[in-house]
Formats: structure tokens, sequence, C-alpha cells
């Protein structure tokens, strides 16, 4: 065992998380659901949305807070939904009001509602007005490695290009920018939408990826516990391979037995 | 005095602070986070804050999402 590499823990704008999976809160069928997948996961990091609060509803509703409560994980408010830097910014005021003063968010401003591709030049504005306010801006981007850089260069924390598109379960369509990205970025980098099944997370790990953000893949897989679980085991795995530093890829064949000594030679 | 409470209109009775909007919406001690015209009122302001008419108040909370 002396020879396990000893891997560091992810460490985002001074924060350490033992795990690289971090997972969303969206799409499951109910709040105990959430809460086992989202253990299942090993996940330190979960995502959340702000929204209007349902007036009327009855006081005593369950809360997603209660579910995963900011006591056991650190809660990543996203700005899904916005489509302006400004509303992404009031956006991210909110949740920091919400969460006491936490000032880790998940930036991402959409183009628009088809594709629910990042705009990248509202994410650009958005970053920068958000770090000049003490935020740490993890932000979703499209897998451009200048614009990855630009984001960078404004102060975010964490770059996290897409996979794919939100919520189709495509995996990386790109790994040739990716692989740009991950050589030239300074600030973590986290494969953010697009996860389909634990190769996906694995193959991004593998690449060295610090981070896997994922939530359909989790939620909407016929059984989200037993897939949470599937793809912490892939984030590590995939994590262990990296480090391990694979084989060389080559076109002609290498017996893995030697020839010596064969009965027939 | 009128309002407007998450986009839709809405009557108050005679003047309020925010606390007692909150109050009177069954949201006292919920989780929630309250901006009047686009500005973030803390919570610990909310008893001191005093809504006018015509005042745009946004309560949100947390939800699921990715």
């Amino acid at each position: 065992m002396s020879q396990l590499i000893q891997d560091t823990p992810l460490i985002v704008a001074g924060r350490r998380f033992a795990s690289r999976l971090l997972v969303g809160t969206g799409k499951y069928r109910d709040f105990d659901e959430t809460a086992s997948a989202i253990a299942a996961s090993g996940a330190d990091v979960v995502t959340f949305a702000v929204r209007r609060t349902n007036l009327g509803q009855n006081p005593g509703e369950p809360n997603l807070l209660d579910a995963v409560p900011p006591s056991r994980y650190t809660l990543l408010p996203n700005t899904a939904g916005c489509y302006t830097a400004r509303d992404a910014v009031r956006t991210c005021k909110l949740a920091r009001e919400l969460l006491d003063g936490h000032n880790l968010v998940k930036l991402e401003v959409l183009g628009d509602d088809k594709t629910l591709y990042p705009n990248v030049v509202e994410t650009l504005a958005a970053a920068e007005t958000l770090v000049n306010d003490g935020f740490d801006v993890m932000v979703y981007t499209s897998d451009d490695p200048i614009v990855a850089k630009e984001l960078e260069k404004r102060g975010c924390c964490a770059v996290m290009p897409l996979g794919s598109l939100i919520g189709s379960g495509n995996g990386l369509l790109n790994p040739a920018t990716l692989a740009i990205i991950l050589e030239q970025a300074e600030v973590p980098v986290l494969v953010d939408a697009g996860i389909g099944t634990a190769s996906d997370a694995a193959l991004a790990m593998e690449m060295g990826c610090d981070g896997v953000l994922m939530n359909s893949a989790i939620a909407h897989a016929r059984h989200p516990v037993m897939m949470a679980n599937a793809m912490r085991k892939a984030i590590e795995a995939g994590r262990e391979a990296f480090l391990a530093e694979r084989m060389p890829r080559r076109q002609s064949a290498s017996p893995s037995s030697p020839f010596a000594g064969r009965i027939n030679g | 005095m009128q309002i407007q409470l998450n986009g839709e209109p809405s009557q108050l009775d005679g003047e309020q602070t925010l606390a007692q909007l909150v109050d009177s919406l069954g949201l006292a001690g919920r989780r929630i986070a309250i901006e009047v015209n686009e500005e973030i009122v803390p919570r610990s302001l909310h008893a001191q804050t005093r809504l006018s008419d015509g005042d745009s108040v946004e309560i949100v909370h947390a939800i699921g999402g990715g």
C-alpha cells in the first residue's frame, strides 16, 4: 500500500473538500430521496436554487435545507434561470443573505432556454461584479479555453466547463478542448453538466479534472441512490487512475506473458 | 397600502414592518431572504424596516437545483 500516492483534498477558495464529487438537489422525487442519494454520493458540496417562496404554503412544509443541512454540507447556491448578469448578481446576494453571509456561489448565466448554453458575455460581467463584491465564484461556462482563462483572470475560484448540455446526459463531447482548459488552468477545473453515467465522470477525472458537478445523472437514473454510489466510486477510480498516470497508448500489441520458455519454443 | 409581493400586487392593512409582513405570511423563523426594491434587507433589520406604498418585496428560499 506504500505505493499509493496520497491524494490532496480538493481546495476551492481555501476551502478543503474530501470528495471531488459535487451534486445538485434538483429533480428528485422527494426530500427523502434527495437526502439518501446525496449521502450515498459522499459529496461535501451540494448545490441548490434560489426561488420565490410560495406564499400561502403550509408553514410546516419541509424545507430543502432540512434534508441537506448547512451544518453537514457546504451549500453552493446557483444562479440557474438567470439570463442577465444583473439577475445573477441579485440572486447571489439573496443567497448570501439566506445562508448568513456564506459567500461561495455557483455562477451560471444562461443564453437561451432551449440549450441552456451559457451566455459568456453576461457571465464574464457577473463574475467581475461578484468577485469585487467579495464572493467566491465557481463559474459554469462553455468549454472555450479562452473564456475559461478570462474567467480565471477575473478572479473566479473555479472554472466549470460543460461536458455537454445541462440535463442531456451526453457525457464529455469535447475532450480535446477540455484538455486545453486543464493544461492552462491555475484554478480548479470541474466538469459541470452533461454527465450521463459513471464512465463519463471517471473519464473527466482521468483527464485531470479537479472534480465533477452533476445532478440529473443521479436524480434521473432509475435508481438514484445506487447511481449516486456508482458516481462516488467512478470519481474515486478516475482520480486514482489520473494520479497513477496511465500507460502510453500504442499502435502495436505488446504481450503480457513472456515469449521465453514457451513449450513450443 | 399596496405593495408588490413576489411579483403580485398585495394589499396591506395599514403601516407594517417587514417583520410583521413575514409573520403574517407564516414565514417567521423560516430560512428566507428578502429584497425590498432590489436591495437586500438583512434579517437583523426586518423589525425596523417599514414598508411604503409601492414597495416591491421579494421573499426567496432554497429549492432543489443543480
